[in-house]
Order: C-alpha cells, then structure tokens, then sequence
C-alpha cells in the first residue's frame, strides 16, 4: 500500500486512491476544498481546480517535485508521495487565484440568494477570496428558467462544475438537460422549459455547489439560518427516505437529503420526499441535525456543544485495574 | 467590621439639646439648600418644546432608506435580523412581480419587515451588518404609546416616504464613501 504524506500527516492507502481521498481519510483542515468533485458521482472532478496542492515529491522511486500544482482529486498518489497543501504559501496564493478567477462571473447577490449560507463558493471566497473584484468588463448574464417542475436555473451563478449533469447520468435515466455551447459561452441548458421531470432530479440542487439550481418550493421562504435542521425519515418505496427536514415551528419550509462533513449528500431522496411531503406528520423525526459550529446555520440554535475531549474506552481506563471486580469468583 | 468607606459614622443615642430639640436651625439650614437651587442653573429642559442638542451619530430611530428613483433598498436578505443582539427584527422576503421594478430595486424584496421597539438597544449593528445600505438610525426617538403592540414598527413606519427622504449622510462611515466614488461596484449590478 502505498504512503502518502499530506502537509506532515502520513497515511497509508489502497492503489489507485487520489490526494484529495486520502486527504480526507486524514481529515481535518488540510483537506482541499472542492466545488466540482463529488465522491459518489463518477468521472465527477478535473473542472475548478479548487482542490489544487504542490506535489514537493513525486514518489519513493522518483522524488523529483511536480512542475505545476496537480488537481488533487485527479491525481493518485505514489508510495512515498509527498504533498503540500495549507502548508505551502505559494500554494495558497494560486489557490486566491483560482477562487478570483470562479467569481469573474459570478454575480454578488448573496442577498438575495437562496444557497448563502450553505454555498461552498461563499465558503471559499470568504477564506480566500479579495473583497473586491478586479474585473472590469461586463459579467456575462443569463434568464433565469425553470428547468424542472420544481427546480429553478438561475445560470448567472453557475460555476460550470458539471455535478448536476452527473447526477442526471448516473442517477436518472434519460438526461435531458446538460452543457450545450463551448468555452466562456458554455451554458446549462435543456433546450426546451420544464422537462426535468425524472423522480430523482432533485438531487441536482442538493449537489450544486452554489446557488444555480434552487428547490422552487423554497424560494425566498426563508434564509437557511432561520430555519432548524432535523433529522428524519419515512418509509419510501423509492428512496432510503433518509433526509433532513428544514423547519420553523411545526412548519416544514424544505426537504433535503443529509450531508456529511464535506457536504456531500449521504443518501439520495427522490422527488417525492422533496417536493411534495411537507408536513411534519409524514416524517419521523429523530432530532436535532449535526451542523457545525462555525456554520451561520447554528446560529441562534441553542443547543448544547459537543465535549472538547471524548475519551474513548479503549484509551482511557475507567476502573483502574486493581479495583477491576473478577465476576468469575 | 472594617468599612467600606471612610465616611460612615457611629450612631451614638444621646439626649439632645435645647437648641437641637426646636428643630428650627436644621429646618433653616435645609431652606437655605432650597433656595440656593432657586438660582442654579436648571437640569431640566421642557421636553418637547424644547430639545437638547444631540450627537452627530445619535442613534434613534430605524428608516428603511429609497434608493434614488424610489424603489425600496431592502432585499430581506436577513442579515440585519442575524446581526441583532436583541433579536428585535422580524422579516417575510417576497419575489417581486414584473412591473414592480419601480417597487423595489432586487428580484427579492421584505413583504413585511418589523422591528419590536421594545426590544431593539439601538446598538446600529443592523445598519453595519446591511449590504445594501437600506436600513439606518436616524436622530428621531421613539414616541410613548399607551400599547406594547404600538411599538412593533411596520414597513407603514419605517420606509421612508417617496416625497420626504430622510437625510442619513452623516452616518454613512468613510468606508462606504470612498466605495460609492468607484462606479463599477454598483449595487444592481449581476
């Protein structure tokens, strides 16, 4: 098995794993940021170059550096596979670079957007990103349509991250929506209004990593930090109908599906569960969702924190060995 | 027991004096308290014919600002409501319609926008927390009113009206100055 060592912390992982996975099995903050890898979506990642880290040796055989940062989530690694992430200064700066040159079109309405709050790009944009833009000429913008029933496309905000096409590839069958026009004047599109229609289309605005696609159900009802999150679940024919319920009061405002640490969604829930069960007697719910705490979502949630130290059994001894009672006797 | 401040004395129950017993002298002496006040300068003022000069960055009252042809600032993005410490402001966003352009200036507007003048300190946060520089203080304070529910402040009561702009210059910071000077940071832009 090969071993990697991320920004001083070694691990050993199968063949064949990337940067950004074993990163993960690591944990913690020097994992790369991500807006178009999905881990569950395949072929999914190669696109922002977010996740972007200097390789300061190649491997055990070839310890010669990369000549260029490498898209940690398209990059295997090597045995003996040095890597350099939050580390790295020079590092640091092309990953500014990459964020600046996501928000060129992106528009500044985070007011009035849906996704604030929860959006990855605000997320980086806010570690790293200028507060001011030094693009100069006219942003590229676009009608906002609707692509589904329920799902609003609002391209302006679009990063290109193909994640929603991927869904519709691998999760539904039949796509009928993807990138039509090349380059800068590539486009999300379906040709035809309303046509998104497969059961578990809903997952694309669950995906998306800004607020491009956005539950129409839910629009402009509520900021996502005024509403609390809570785990449920019922009984679904089609889906694990494992989801997060977003409530004020005894109102439901949204369903979505549970994501985990990297916001990437658990399970997928199918339209159904979305779009339509919105009383809190179709659900069983379990409690309060894990949200964390640096998150504007736990804002005003008065719950109580998670102890700094969990000790776990295996290390600490809770009866010390003398006083241990022999039940055999 | 050690005292707290060097002024306290020990009471001593003794018969008192002639002089002490007619009450005369002390009922004189607090007179004279009296009258010197008579020609002091006043405290008071007669609130509300006349005002006291307040600061340059009094904080009073809330206004929802217009922007320059009329249509409401405010796009409910709730920063304000996140921001208070008080936890005084209440909002509902609403879609605007086509044709309400005029109405309001973003895609998202506050169909209802309360602020509970109970609650609120009038600490400003909600107008350093706002992007888009619709909500300020102003120098008005809060009337009296005889009901709690007259103090929750609609959008009736805080939008400015569209013949009375209310001047808030003086407590636009320096910052938001120098960024109005640089024209492509316009606020509508996409």
């Amino acid at each position: 098995m090969p071993k990697v060592t991320i920004d001083g912390h070694s691990i050993e992982v199968p063949d064949g794993t990337t940067i950004l996975e074993a990163a993960r099995k690591i944990g913690g903050k020097i994992v790369p940021p991500a807006m178009c890898y999905y881990s569950t979506l395949k072929t999914s990642g190669g696109y922002c170059r977010t996740c972007i880290v200097k390789v300061s040796k190649g491997s055990e055989r070839d310890p010669r550096p990369m000549p260029k940062p490498v898209a940690s989530c398209r990059t295997t690694v090597m045995d003996g596979m040095e890597v350099e992430n939050i580390t790295s200064p020079d590092l640091m700066e092309a990953r500014a670079g990459v964020v600046e040159f996501l928000l060129i079109n992106h528009p500044l309405d985070c007011p009035i957007c849906d996704q604030a709050g929860e959006c990855h790009l605000q997320d980086l944009s806010y570690e790293h990103g200028l507060s001011k833009s030094r693009y100069e000429f006219e942003r590229r913008t676009f009608e906002k349509i609707d692509i589904g029933e329920k799902i609003k496309l609002h391209m302006t905000r679009c990063i290109l991250c193909y994640r929603c096409v991927k869904v519709a590839d691998q999760l539904c069958d039949g796509r009928v929506h993807g990138v039509i026009n090349r380059g800068d004047v590539s486009e999300i599109s379906t040709y035809i209004k309303n046509v998104v229609d497969n059961d578990f289309s809903g997952n694309m605005i669950d995906v998306c990593p800004v607020g491009a696609l956005t539950d129409r159900t839910f629009r402009f009802k509520s900021r996502v930090w005024n509403v609390n999150p809570v785990d449920a679940h019922r009984d679904c024919k089609k889906c694990a109908g494992k989801v997060m319920l977003w409530q004020k009061g005894p109102e439901v405002f949204r369903v979505t599906g549970r994501k985990d640490t990297y916001g990437e969604v658990i399970d997928w829930i199918c339209n159904e569960c979305r779009f339509d069960k919105k009383q809190t007697s179709d659900w069983v719910i379990e409690g309060p969702s894990n949200i964390e705490r640096t998150s504007v979502i736990s804002q005003n949630h008065y719950t109580l924190p998670e102890p700094a130290h969990k000790p776990l059994l295996n290390d600490v001894k809770i009866v010390p060995d003398h006083y241990q009672i022999d039940n055999k006797k | 027991m050690q005292s707290l401040t060097n002024r306290s004395k020990v009471v001593v129950k003794k018969e008192m004096t002639w002089m002490e017993k007619i009450y005369l002298p002390a009922i004189l002496g607090g007179l004279k308290i009296t009258l010197k006040h008579f020609f002091r300068k006043k405290v008071t003022i007669n609130y509300p014919e006349e005002k006291r000069d307040i600061a340059a960055v009094y904080r009073g009252l809330h206004v929802l600002k217009r922007d320059e042809n009329g249509a409401e600032r405010c796009t409910a993005c709730g920063l304000c409501a996140v921001a208070c410490p008080a936890e005084a402001i209440t909002m509902i966003a609403a879609e605007r319609k086509g044709g309400e352009e005029k109405l309001y200036r973003e895609e998202k507007y506050a169909s209802t926008y309360e602020i509970n003048m109970l609650r609120c300190i009038f600490c400003g946060l909600c107008e350093e927390a706002c992007p888009k520089e619709a909500i300020f203080l102003t120098d008005q304070l809060v009337p009296t009113f005889r009901d709690r529910a007259d103090f929750i402040y609609g959008k009736d009561k805080l939008v400015e009206p569209k013949d009375a702009p209310v001047d808030i210059s003086k407590r636009q910071t320096a910052e938001v100055k120098e960024f109005k000077t640089h024209k492509q940071y316009t606020h509508n832009k996409l």
